[in-house]
């Protein structure tokens, strides 16, 4: 497949991803479409890479591992934002971001 | 033996780190040992590195100490240079120096335990200095020993520091030697930047090839000779000479008379092939220099401070030794140098001498008749006025001599003009003797009790540097009398590099008779002039007319520096400091922080505390940023 396809639906991923924080107001809703962006990302290094080790001029695989750094940072964030979300509920019994403005002043 | 040349600026070190940093805790005699003992140990080597110098065919030996500054191409080592010329230095600081330490010792006595060694770390350290500036093997060594000699000057000058206007003189002796100094470092980095190397050989090899006249050279030549102003008094920058007297008397008779300010002499003895090539600075300097020997002796006719007359008579007998350099003679301006090194130092500490007699007074109108309460100081202060007036037989009379006769050589005018100095020079030294020494005491009741003989560490210094003034000119004597010129040879290797370009003007030697027996004769009618006037000096309190009032005045050149520099210096600071500094950088300081203060207030209401708004503004800014990446 011509390395296009990966690209725009990267981009659709993406966008979803960057509406879906920008709309949405369930913080659990916003963090999936932070997931959503990463994973958009990765889907084009993979497919970037795919390109250009068949064009021979990188192993195959190189670009790849910036994938699995971009999972475990991930991984990472979503072990302490699901915390976050946890205590916030326990906090306020809702998940709602507009409400969470304890921090200003 | 030449290797061991770094002791002899090493040893005074020593002792200025012992007295410096012992200055709480050793006695007096300790520090006076400490302080005397190394230079007297300096002066030795000296003098085995001289006799090896003077040896037959020496050649001159650079010793290698220490990589000092290698950038790029250009290299200066920390190098010391053992020629004729610095070895006869060498021995003139460090001999003289010796003596004036013994002589400090008693001097200075009445100070505090903690002054006493405060003021012999200085002297060593000056001596250091001044070790470093003669025996450097390239102009940046030069420099730093050149530094180092007016630091210490400012301090010895400001040594009685409770003093607001010895402080006064003091800063004075600093600023007018930066403005010197700032001629001779623009000299250096134009040679560095013209030759590449600061280093003197290589520096003179380079000159040689660019012939009479070059404007390149000639700016060199400039820029130290500004340098050699400042740092050896002469017009435009001697004022802060006769104000240095403020420092101690033996201080007077080391640094300001008999060795740094002939370091202008010694870096233009040492450039002498730069100077032989720009002809038209060498008449600049010789004007200079003339100009200088006849201003100052004319200033010296009037003062009354016995300290000012001398520390006038030293710029003029500097500026002697600058026509000397301009007319080419070289060799006699180096002679002169080592025999105003003997007789003037020998007038300080009389009059150090004299002073410490009279408890502090230094107004000759208040002294007279000294001669039968202080022997001693009278025979040799009356020897050293001898040798600079320049009577047949003493040392003065030989050095003066020479340069009036190469004066003559190049231009008759300049030895008339040099010749009147050197008359007002004999009527001036004649006064101040008379006046001192003979006639009735004047003083109080309780001075004349006061009066004695100073100890032996103050005569014995004297009476050998009398015996040098009267001998000294004896290595240095005319061809005339048929003798060899000792110095003359001695130094010819250094002047050899210059010789191939200098215009010699030969002398037949009737007209050399006839020079010395003219000025010979005016001199001693001169004296005789000072005796008829002043033998019986009463104090008549009357003031001073005419142009006896200008000169007793200075010539009003104080007062003109400070309308025409001083003043208006004082103005625009003042002018920066109301309208330049409050208006001006105050107001755009305070404008700054109030900008920034308003424009963070209006920042604050940005943080909103809502996390929607936050994701907004960061998706815009990465939206702008990705734009902004694109576009350039």
């Amino acid at each position: 497949m011509p390395v296009q396809y990966y690209i725009f639906l990267s981009i659709a991923l993406f966008c979803i991803g960057v509406m879906g924080v920008l709309m949405r107001r369930n913080a659990i809703i916003i963090f999936m479409c932070i997931e959503l962006m990463l994973n958009a990302v990765n889907l084009l290094l993979v497919a970037f890479s795919k390109m250009w080790a068949d064009a021979g001029k990188v192993d195959a695989g190189s670009a790849q591992l910036f994938v699995f750094f971009i999972m475990v940072v991930a991984a990472a964030e979503v072990a302490v934002g699901l915390a976050i979300i946890t205590m916030v509920y326990r906090n306020t019994h809702s998940v709602d971001i507009n409400i969470l403005n304890r921090l200003k002043n | 033996m030449i290797n061991l040349v770094w002791l002899v600026p090493f040893l005074p070190l020593l002792g200025f780190l012992v007295n410096g940093l012992g200055r709480r805790f050793l006695s007096k005699s300790l520090v006076g040992f400490v302080g005397s003992s190394t230079v007297l140990a300096a002066f030795v080597v000296s003098l085995m590195i001289f006799f090896q110098v003077k040896a037959d065919g020496f050649t001159a030996q650079v010793v290698n100490l220490f990589d000092f500054i290698s950038v790029g191409s250009l290299h200066i080592p920390f190098a010391f240079q053992v020629d004729q010329l610095s070895a006869l230095f060498l021995l003139i600081i460090t001999g003289v120096g010796t003596l004036i330490h013994i002589y400090s010792t008693s001097y200075m006595h009445d100070e505090s335990n903690e002054s006493f060694a405060r003021y012999f770390a200085y002297l060593n350290l000056f001596v250091f200095s001044m070790l470093i500036l003669v025996l450097g093997a390239n102009y940046v060594m030069m420099f730093i020993g050149w530094e180092g000699v007016g630091l210490c000057s400012y301090l010895l000058i400001g040594f009685w520091f409770k003093n607001t206007s010895y402080n006064n003189a003091a800063k004075k002796a600093f600023i007018m030697n930066r403005i010197g100094d700032l001629g001779f470092l623009l000299g250096i980095l134009f040679m560095i930047m013209q030759f590449g190397t600061v280093t003197f050989p290589e520096v003179f090899s380079k000159a040689a090839p660019l012939g009479m006249n070059s404007p390149v050279l000639g700016a060199i030549a400039m820029l130290l000779f500004v340098g050699a102003m400042g740092k050896s008094a002469q017009i435009p920058l001697y004022t802060w000479l006769p104000d240095a007297m403020a420092g101690p008397t033996p201080v007077s008779a080391l640094i300001h008379a008999a060795t740094m300010v002939t370091a202008g002499i010694y870096m233009i003895a040492r450039s002498n092939v730069i100077y032989t090539l720009a002809p038209c600075i060498q008449t600049v300097v010789a004007i200079i220099g003339l100009a200088t020997a006849v201003f100052a002796a004319s200033i010296a006719l009037k003062q009354n401070d016995i300290k000012k007359v001398l520390a006038y008579s030293t710029v003029s007998q500097l500026g002697y030794m600058f026509l000397a350099l301009g007319v080419g003679a070289y060799g006699a301006a180096v002679f002169h140098v080592m025999t105003h090194a003997f007789f003037k130092a020998l007038l300080f500490l009389g009059s150090g001498s004299v002073i410490h007699a009279m408890g502090g007074e230094q107004d000759i109108r208040k002294m007279g008749g000294l001669k039968k309460y202080m022997p001693t100081t009278n025979w040799t202060f009356l020897i050293g006025c001898i040798a600079i007036a320049g009577i047949p037989g003493f040392s003065g009379f030989f050095s003066k001599d020479e340069i009036l006769a190469h004066a003559f050589g190049v231009n008759i005018s300049y030895y008339v003009i040099g010749l009147i100095g050197a008359l007002m020079t004999a009527f001036y030294m004649f006064r101040l003797y008379y006046i001192t020494f003979c006639g009735q005491f004047r003083g109080t009741h309780e001075q004349e009790h006061h009066l004695h003989e100073s100890p032996a560490a103050m005569t014995v210094p004297l009476i050998v540097l009398a015996i040098l003034s009267v001998v000294g000119g004896y290595v240095g004597m005319p061809e005339v009398f048929g003798t060899k010129n000792f110095l003359a040879e001695y130094l010819a290797p250094i002047f050899a590099p210059s010789a191939p370009f200098a215009v010699t003007h030969h002398l037949s030697h009737s007209t050399e008779w006839l020079l010395m027996g003219l000025s010979s004769v005016l001199v001693i009618v001169m004296i005789l002039l000072a005796r008829q006037k002043f033998v019986n000096y009463q104090d008549t309190g009357a003031e001073n007319t005419g142009l006896a009032k200008v000169l007793e005045n200075k010539w009003y050149i104080d007062e003109l520096y400070d309308a025409v520099i001083v003043k208006p210096l004082y103005e625009l600071s003042r002018f920066f400091r109301d309208t330049v500094e409050k208006a001006g950088i105050d107001r755009l300081v305070n404008g700054v922080g109030r900008g920034v203060k308003w424009g963070s207030q209006q920042l604050r209401l940005v943080q909103t505390g809502n996390v929607g708004f936050y994701i907004f503004a960061m998706v815009i800014s990465m939206i702008v940023l990705f734009v902004i990446g694109f576009l350039l």
